[in-house]
């Protein structure tokens, strides 16, 4: 289709309609979803703007704007010319977004006509109440349907607006949001650096942004959002160009940076905030330790959490006074080295059988060895040694001689685990770059080949399983004397899959990217049990993970910040292309660099 | 001396003999080909040697100690070390890495010499870098430069091969099972890599056994050819007795039409 034909009303209307309807269905499908799991109405009562805008209806919204968007999307091969996007991609937005209306509109109905409150406990006239505006049907079914239709259209009209446009509404809206929901922690910052009057100028009493703060903070988003538009882009792309030593340095001042914030900044956070500091840092030592085993050696070990429950117990039982069946009340710091000691031999005991499984198997296994430890924990028959159900309890805190460390002081407990953290970060960065850590490798690649070429595969993977169970353990122990006791509750299974997706999400193998895989997901969301910065979507966390972790898998398998193997094997095709593009610029044959597919490895 | 001894080797897959009753010897510093018709059994042969397959029976010595039932990193360890048919490299690591990780079996440090950074693991590195930078060097510019940081998928085919054989010298063996390693090279490579397997030899003192399809690869380098067929070794001498032997002939080309 021609550029100039596109803007034409009548080919406008010539639309894909498979595209269309298909679009169209996944919106309404996502709007009745997203009502029936009951997000709208619980996320009502929080304040966005105040009095004009809740999140409920936010959440609502934000649909539209992106089946819109997506459904407008031009899909553009190499090599081929893109279609100039018009009042095609307009019309595409809206019938989509009506679409969705429409789907809205059904579910009034449906919720006016039968009562399905049984299956679907959200399926309640405060629902109605929610969608109808309290208007009636026809107002509701109308307004929707206009509503979603505009915001269907304002999605695909991004792609239409110039490029600087499109950035900075993306960045005042998304800025707005974010400064409304992270209302807590803003006002926390505040408070350290003695700013309470920003805050009480920003946000209403009762909680969102008053109408004015909302326009004037927008406007100053905007503005600057218009001013650095390519500017971080270029430094981004400066600091991957650069080579050798420049970019060493660069590194040492980012990490510097990185650094004096981590020690500097607790110092001015409230409770709630480093709090929230310490359960990152927990997690992130965990995830550390995981990245080890799965991302450094390929094994997909599920049961992770069993070595941070040895971790947990072993601090618990040496250090506090109430452990019911031996109680030697040690330092610490002396139990650390038998948390240590454990960790390595339950490491041993658990990996030596499931290692010579592969894959699948392997996380099966591991799986259910992580279940097992937790009910061996809870269990009548070792119920005297460790509490059963009941736990141990009165762990008490690190005492450092001039400090003690424990759970109602968050900020001391965030530099403990920050000690723990900068370990594992080292830990992980020599193993990288050693003997072992090329067999790691090897032994991800194929295993077989690696055990012919002289690699003990066994004895390499065991290592890994140790060193894992080891900075889990040492997880544990922090977890222990954070919150001075612990129970067989604490590490359910679920611990596993979401430090496994905190790796995933954050960028397997790579040291940044599960920094910030476990800033992102266990800040912002929150943890199995701890809250993260949206306590609001507390209760929705685990439906958000899912999807986050779908799209993740389909839109950047790699990860938020991939380690540059891993998006080299998962883009092979295009690196081949680029490294070709390279070598005919270097003036080498063709024929020296194979465009072709290397052999599916069998796993 | 007798560097590697075979005796009776039998291997059995369901019902079907891969190999049966063969007997076979290297000395040091010999090249022996094993050829022989598709199936005939070579990489089986090859497999059985660095213990990726179990032997149902026989006996198998390597510099006089049994191998039979060892793992294949033990194997390696021992000095034998194999390339194989369809070229598996470590796709995804860089052609350096692929050289480095072979010398596993060869060097010590563990963790407490990375975590520390000891002395000795530093001088570890440094060596294992610079063998692995001789071992490239040893195929001429091909792998060495911009390419030694460069993925091993991102190889052509033949320089892929290459990377193979150099992966395998860098488990610093004794004896070195090439299997087929001239396969899909066009006549300039083969070449070349004919006059690199002499090298092999002559340069770095490795014993070599090679299945190799292309018969004038085997003329050139071989001092004894070996023919496997349903198995069974049907023939054994210098390239010119063989090839000269009618069980051979009919092997390859069946059996003459006057003589059915
Ligand atoms: N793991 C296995 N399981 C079952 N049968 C096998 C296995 N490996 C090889 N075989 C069979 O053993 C026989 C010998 O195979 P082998 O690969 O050793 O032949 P080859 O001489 O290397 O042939 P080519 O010249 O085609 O490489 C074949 O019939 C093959 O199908
Ligand atoms: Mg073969």
């Amino acid at each position: 289709m021609s550029a100039a034909a596109a803007l034409l009303p009548s080919s406008a209307l010539h639309q894909d309609w498979r595209k269309v309807f298909r679009w169209g269905l996944i919106c309404g499908g996502s709007l009745i979803a997203l009502c029936l799991v009951g997000m709208p109405v619980e996320l009502d009562r929080r304040e966005i703007v105040e009095r004009y805008l809740s999140l409920g209806y936010v959440s609502v919204l934000l649909v539209p704007i992106c089946a819109g968007w997506v459904a407008a999307t031009q899909i553009v091969l190499e090599g081929f010319e893109s279609r100039k996007q018009g009042l095609y991609d307009l019309v595409t937005g809206l019938l989509v977004g009506v679409l969705g209306g429409g789907g809205l509109s059904l579910l009034m109905v449906a919720l006016d006509s039968w009562n399905l409150r049984d299956p679907l406990v959200n399926w309640s006239p405060k629902l109605l109440r929610f969608l109808t505006y309290e208007n009636g049907m026809g107002f509701g079914a109308g307004a929707w349907i206009i509503t979603c239709g505009v915001l269907g259209l304002a999605g695909a009209s991004l792609h239409v607006v110039p490029r600087v446009v499109r950035r900075v509404v993306a960045i005042v809206l998304m800025g707005l949001l974010a400064l409304s929901v992270l209302e807590s922690a803003v006002s926390d910052l505040s408070e350290g650096f003695r700013l309470e009057w920003l805050a009480d100028l920003i946000y209403a009493k009762k909680g969102g942004l008053t109408l004015t703060s909302a326009l004037v903070v927008g406007i100053v988003m905007a503005v600057v959002a218009a001013l650095t538009d390519g500017r971080v882009k270029a430094v981004t792309n400066r600091y991957r160009e650069m080579e050798g030593m420049e970019r060493q340095k660069a590194s040492i001042v980012l990490f510097a940076v990185v650094a004096v914030l981590c020690i500097v900044l607790p110092i001015f956070l409230g409770k709630i905030m480093n709090e929230l500091l310490a359960n990152v840092g927990i997690f992130l030592l965990l995830a550390l330790g995981l990245n080890i085993v799965v991302g450094l050696a390929g094994l997909l070990d599920l049961g992770y959490v069993a070595f941070f429950a040895v971790g947990g117990y072993t601090t618990a039982v040496l250090t506090s006074p109430n452990s019911p069946w031996f109680a030697p009340e040690l330092h610490f710091g002396v139990s650390l080295i038998f948390v240590v000691i454990f960790a390595a031999i339950v490491g041993l005991i658990i990996g030596a059988p499931v290692i010579r499984m592969r894959g699948d198997y392997l996380a099966i296994v591991t799986l259910g060895f992580g279940e097992i430890i937790r009910l061996l924990f809870m269990s009548d028959w070792l119920g005297p040694y460790f509490g059963g159900a009941q736990g141990i309890t009165n762990v008490p805190g690190v005492d450092l001689g001039f400090a003690t460390v424990k759970g109602t002081d968050p900020r001391s407990v965030f530099y403990l685990v920050l000690f723990f953290c900068v370990i594992a970060i080292y830990v992980s960065w020599r193993l990288q770059a050693s003997r072992l850590g090329r067999a790691w490798m090897a032994i991800r690649e194929d295993e077989q080949v690696a055990e012919a070429m002289g690699i003990n595969t066994v004895s390499a993977k065991l290592m890994a399983f140790v060193v894992g169970a080891v900075l889990a353990a040492f997880s544990g122990a922090v977890l222990a004397a954070k919150v001075g006791s612990i129970f067989p509750t604490s590490f359910m299974i679920l611990v596993s899959i979401i430090i496994l997706v905190v790796v995933i999400v954050g960028g397997m193998g790579n040291i940044a990217g599960v920094l910030v895989g476990s800033v992102v997901l266990i800040g912002v969301l929150g943890g199995p049990k701890q809250p993260g910065l949206l306590q609001e979507f507390q209760n929705f966390k685990l439906l958000i993970y899912g999807i986050l972790l779908v799209f993740m898998m389909l839109k950047r398998p790699e990860g938020l910040v991939p380690s540059a193997r891993r998006s080299r094997e998962l883009h092979q095709d295009e690196f081949l292309q680029d490294a070709w593009l390279k070598g005919d610029k270097l003036g080498i044959d063709d024929d020296e660099i194979e465009t072709g597919h290397v052999e599916e490895e069998s796993r | 001396m007798r560097l590697l001894e075979i005796k009776d080797l039998q291997i059995t897959f369901g019902g079907l003999d891969a190999l049966s009753g063969l007997n076979f010897h290297i000395d040091k510093g010999e090249i022996v080909s094993v050829i022989g018709p598709n199936g005939a059994g070579k990489t089986t042969f090859f497999n059985a040697i660095s213990g990726l397959v179990t032997p149902t029976d026989g006996d198998m010595f390597f510099e006089g100690e049994s191998i039979v039932g060892l793992d294949p990193s033990t194997v390696t360890s021992l000095g034998i070390a194999r390339t194989f048919q369809n070229v598996r490299l470590f796709p995804n690591m860089t052609i350096l890495e692929n050289v480095m990780v072979a010398q596993h079996c060869r060097t010590r440090q563990l963790l407490y010499g990375a975590l520390f950074q000891t002395r000795a693991f530093k001088q570890e590195e440094r060596e294992i870098r610079e063998r692995a930078e001789e071992i490239l060097g040893f195929f001429g510019h091909r792998l060495v430069g911009y390419r030694m940081d460069q993925p091993a998928f991102a190889l052509s085919y033949a320089n892929r091969r290459r990377l193979e054989i150099a992966r395998a010298m860098a488990t610093q063996p004794q004896l070195l099972l090439l299997d087929e390693p001239v396969a899909g090279m066009n006549p300039i490579e083969t070449a070349e890599l004919t006059a690199l397997i002499g090298r092999l030899r002559s340069e770095w003192g490795f014993t070599i056994v090679m299945i190799e399809h292309d018969m004038k690869v085997v003329k050139d380098v071989s001092d004894r050819v070996v023919v496997l067929d349903h198995g069974v070794p049907i023939a054994q001498g210098s390239y010119d007795e063989v090839s000269n032997n009618p069980d051979v002939v009919e092997a390859y080309l069946g059996r003459p039409v006057e003589a059915r």
